[in-house]
């Protein structure tokens, strides 16, 4: 089947997708966009996750048919131009990447935390990024990164 | 396979009964897993996404109807007064991003013994509002909902609308066990809804048998010798906590051991009586 939605701003098609294919597999594979990582494919790990209408979700779990018509913004569509998201700033410069698996779905997840709460305690971080599996970090300096990121969003009118 | 999308209600019906084969599909947690694992390769899909209702939950002949596809995310936002234990389970469910998408209805047709909502949906004796084009609308009470590991009471041509659960009237509380505090498919789990009105407590036990049940002998113990007005009686909540875990019948598996289970849900069966009724005496005193 062909399906049609909005990714990043831009309407997209894809044709020939199998009615069991995942949102996540027609972005990377068909549309060009691997930045969403697949690792679970369980909804497990966190990786895949994009907003869905404005809604953080595991592209994973998002039949590629559900999205038809539909608002999807991924890690690719966070940073406006060359100029980095604050989150994609922040993950950066505190050192919050090793891999870089986990990463995007983090950024993903991190920015809509910060878009809804503005100053998130500790604790509603680390509830908010329980779904996002990092094997590398300890999370420390991704717990870090969210905090730089909440105060400089907070400090720009 | 075929990509079924019903925009309205009657559509979806109709769908359903002239495609008893595809499986409905809402917030894709556990259908798009079992897809994506290979583990199952139905004939088709019948996205339920686009029917708005499923998604709406009101006040209807006092009772509490929640739409089939209301995510866990709204329950805990919007619906913790009058369901709280629905609203605290709602609260253990997987993760954020699982909570936006995932719904009491996509429990009750995976009917998984393990899922999250049906304790507290047993304990407050929820009734599920399920329909098909041929013969309208039934009312099935949770506790004739779940017949064996994921199965339920639908019918092939049938599809989940609502649930209807009755505001608390009492306290209620969730408790789960499990290895963190996310992404945790429950060890077991327990529910219990005090009922001041009527004098009953209702429970649910969760994972701890081949299907979500009641504690009914507890529950009874209870309904003969709880003073309403006192504090609990130490050999009483024992007794309690020792029916309930009589009640649970696990097995063995990956995530623990029948022995386990058991010992677990008397536990929480004694914690979670024993926080409700501090919260009703709490309340009686205020």
């Amino acid at each position: 089947m062909r399906v049609t939605f909005t990714v990043n701003g831009r309407e997209e098609s894809a044709d020939h997708v199998w009615e069991g294919e995942s949102l996540l597999y027609v972005l990377r594979e068909r549309m060009g966009l691997p930045g969403s990582k697949n690792a679970c494919e369980q909804g497990e790990c966190g990786s895949c996750t994009v907003y869905l209408d404005g809604v953080p979700v595991c592209s994973c779990l998002v039949a590629a048919g559900q999205a038809e018509g539909r608002q999807v913004r991924t890690i690719e569509g966070l940073a406006d131009g060359d100029r980095l998201d604050p989150v994609q700033e922040a993950f950066a410069e505190c050192g919050a990447v090793q891999c870089g698996f986990c990463t995007p779905g983090l950024v993903v997840q991190a920015h809509d935390l910060i878009e809804r709460v503005g100053r998130p305690s500790d604790a509603e971080i680390r509830e908010a990024l329980a779904g996002n599996l990092c094997r590398c970090t300890g999370y420390e300096k991704i717990i870090e990164a969210v905090r730089l990121a909440a105060s400089r969003k907070a400090a720009t009118p | 396979m075929d990509f079924l999308r019903p925009t309205t209600w009657d559509e979806a019906l109709a769908a359903k009964a002239d495609r008893p084969d595809a499986v409905p599909i809402q917030g894709g947690t556990d259908v798009m897993v079992e897809i994506n694992m290979d583990v199952r390769r139905p004939a088709g899909l019948l996205d339920l996404g686009r029917v708005a209702e499923l998604r709406e939950w009101a006040m209807v002949d006092g009772m509490c109807r929640v739409g089939a596809a209301v995510p866990y995310a709204t329950v805990i936002e919007e619906l913790g007064g009058p369901l709280p234990g629905l609203a605290q389970a709602a609260r253990t469910v997987g993760s954020p991003q699982i909570r936006n998408r995932g719904s009491v209805g996509g429990n009750l047709g995976a009917a998984s013994p393990a899922g999250d909502s049906h304790p507290p949906l047993l304990a407050a004796d929820a009734v599920v509002e399920v329909a098909s084009r041929e013969r309208g609308v039934r009312m099935v009470p949770a506790t004739e909902f779940y017949l064996g590991v994921k199965r339920n009471a639908l019918e092939p041509d049938e599809l989940i609308r609502a649930v209807h659960v009755r505001p608390a009237t009492g306290p209620q509380y969730f408790s789960k066990v499990g290895t963190r505090n996310a992404m945790v498919i429950a060890v077991c789990s327990f529910a219990i809804a005090l009922h001041p009105d009527r004098r009953r407590v209702g429970t649910g036990i969760g994972s701890a048998a081949p299907t979500p049940r009641r504690a009914l002998e507890a529950e009874e113990l209870l309904a003969e010798e709880l003073d309403w007005t006192s504090p609990l009686d130490p050999a009483l909540v024992r007794r309690f906590g020792e029916l309930c875990a009589a009640a649970a019948a696990p097995i063995d598996d990956v995530r623990g051991t029948a022995a386990y289970r058991v010992h677990a849900v008397g536990v929480m069966a004694r914690r979670t009586l024993t926080w409700a009724w501090n919260d009703h005496l709490g309340r009686r005193a205020a």
